[in-house]
């Protein structure tokens, strides 16, 4: 049976015990984690994650809009930690925002502005505040960002940093070794890239990062199907996909001209040439990448041991409800929401979700 | 110097064993060194012998913490992101550093320069732990010796 029918005998999402917005929900027997992404992905569904922008301003009602286009599509969110080494508002300060209003965030950690003190910290801040995932990278180089006379820290790296918090977690200890009196209770994750030489090597990482710590997987960028097959593949060859959760990073290429320049100037972004001919060929080619991020979540959704999808839509954010809807990438779920509680809870006896799914 | 780092990577397998040999010949030297004082002895060690000769040979930026044996003779501190783990996801298709496209990936190189060795022998599959930042500057070779010593003791 495919992947896809397999999930459809599944019983529905319950958010029953979902507690007023900005506190935790309980931890279930066997999580690591009160989140609701964590929930997810144990009770089998296809998750769906996205990014979002943090915005260049101190204003949080920007950060409350922006969150706002993934009501109802997605399942958690990643605040991304100065990606390409740009400056923006901090992972932290965006997970602050939302999780008082009840979202699950992915609080993106990049090794790259911060030393192992400062780390350490702020997970323990955001887990307090109720931030249940956390991403640990590398981070891009400062070449690649608007200071590019910063000093890279690099004290830990993507590995060392999924070690640390997983100490931190399962034995109350700093990397110093000093006690913690209640520790942080999140589910780690890292970053993959399938698309990036050694590419025999790509399994092997990942089989690395799963021994340091992680326990979900977002890719990079995926445009070549054939090629993350192969990755998977190997990745099931060696039972990876039962210990960690893999979602597939996909995202809309806006015009063949944005394809050329990400290819040439984006870091570890691989873009085959047969894409590329697909968009110049086409009427409109903004749609047209649409549709090849449609069809990636379809084939996702039918690859064995694809846990669920990472959809970055930079600067196509409106367009993600879109993509999640024509991918049929929910398969009948509603994911929680601000409010959904609140609407659907009120006449009826059925649990939210249930309820949900009933109309 | 970038060529003669090249050149080093290429030559792993008989550098790997010169490598050996010395370590040997250092727990051979070490109770001498205990003799005259090991912090007497670890700094002209490391100012005329190992920095420059791991300086010269491999772009060696003298950590403290080698992880030469295990790496194909790739100097991971040469990475602009010192990575202790890598490679990142940033390594581009021609297999070149994402911060220095001119350099190769030292993780690449080392995925290359480490093929024949054992899995339990590659750093590329083992967690290298984080950076003891300390240490940066002080004699590796002394450190290695003292710990097969100890290995040896237990
Ligand atoms: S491409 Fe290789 S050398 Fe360059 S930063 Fe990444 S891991 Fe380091």
């Amino acid at each position: 049976m495919s992947p896809s029918l397999q999930r459809a005998q599944l019983p529905p999402f319950s958010y029953a015990d979902e507690p007023p917005a900005g506190e935790n929900l309980p931890i279930l027997p066997q999580h690591v984690s009160p989140g609701r992404l964590e929930r997810v992905l144990r009770a089998g569904h296809f998750a769906i994650t996205t990014e979002i922008a943090p915005p260049d301003s101190a204003d949080p009602e920007e950060v409350y809009q922006r969150a706002r286009l993934f009501d109802g599509y997605v399942d958690a969110m990643n605040a991304t930690d100065g990606s390409g080494a740009h400056c923006h508002m901090s992972s932290v300060g965006m997970c602050s925002l939302l999780t008082r209003k009840g979202y699950a965030m992915v609080m993106q950690i990049s090794c790259r502005d911060r030393n192992r003190i400062a780390i350490q910290g702020d997970v323990l801040g955001a887990a307090a505040m109720g931030v249940c995932n956390i991403l640990c990278l590398s981070g891009d180089g400062v070449q690649a960002g608007d200071h590019p006379d910063a000093k890279p820290v690099f004290d830990l790296d993507s590995m060392t940093a999924l070690q640390t918090i997983r100490t931190m977690r399962d034995e109350s200890r700093f990397l110093s070794g000093r006690k913690i009196t209640s520790p942080p209770r999140v589910m780690l994750g890292g970053a993959a890239n399938p698309f990036a030489p050694p590419y025999d090597y790509r399994p092997y990482r990942l089989a690395k990062k799963i021994a340091a710590g992680a326990q979900f997987i977002q890719t990079q960028y995926c445009f070549d199907m054939p090629m993350f097959e192969r990755y998977m593949q190997q990745v099931r060859d060696m039972g990876l996909d039962k210990k960690v959760f893999i979602l597939l990073g996909v995202g809309p290429l806006a015009s063949a001209k944005t394809a050329e320049w990400i290819r040439a100037n984006v870091a570890g972004v691989h873009i085959p040439d047969t894409i590329i001919q697909r968009l110049k060929g086409a009427q409109d080619q903004k749609r047209e990448g649409l549709n090849i991020c449609i069809e990636m979540i379809q084939q996702a959704r039918e690859l064995e041991g694809v846990h669920g999808v990472h959809i970055m839509a930079y600067r196509q954010e409106h367009n993600v409800a879109e993509i999640v809807e024509r991918s049929g990438a929910l398969e009948g779920r509603k994911p929680w929401y601000p409010g959904l509680v609140e609407t659907s809870a009120s006449s009826s006896s059925l649990s939210p979700a249930t309820q949900e799914l009933a109309v | 110097m970038y060529t003669m780092r090249q050149w080093s990577a290429r030559h792993a397998r008989g550098l790997k064993h010169s490598y050996e040999w010395l370590e040997r010949s250092l727990v051979k030297l070490y109770p001498y060194f205990q003799r005259m004082g090991l912090s007497k002895v670890e700094q002209p060690l490391m100012k005329f012998v190992e920095q420059p000769t791991k300086r010269f040979l491999f772009d060696s930026q003298s950590c403290g913490q080698c992880t030469l044996g295990s790496t194909g003779m790739s100097c991971p501190m040469n990475c602009p992101k010192t990575i202790r783990n890598g490679p990142c996801g940033g390594v581009r298709a021609n297999g070149k550093c994402e911060v220095k496209p001119e350099m190769d990936c030292v993780w690449v190189v080392a995925w290359q320069g480490t093929q024949q060795l054992r899995t339990e022998q590659q750093a590329l599959h083992i967690l290298q732990p984080a950076l003891d930042w300390r240490l940066k500057g002080k004699s590796a070779w002394l450190r290695a010796a003292e710990q097969r010593i100890r290995e040896m003791k237990s």
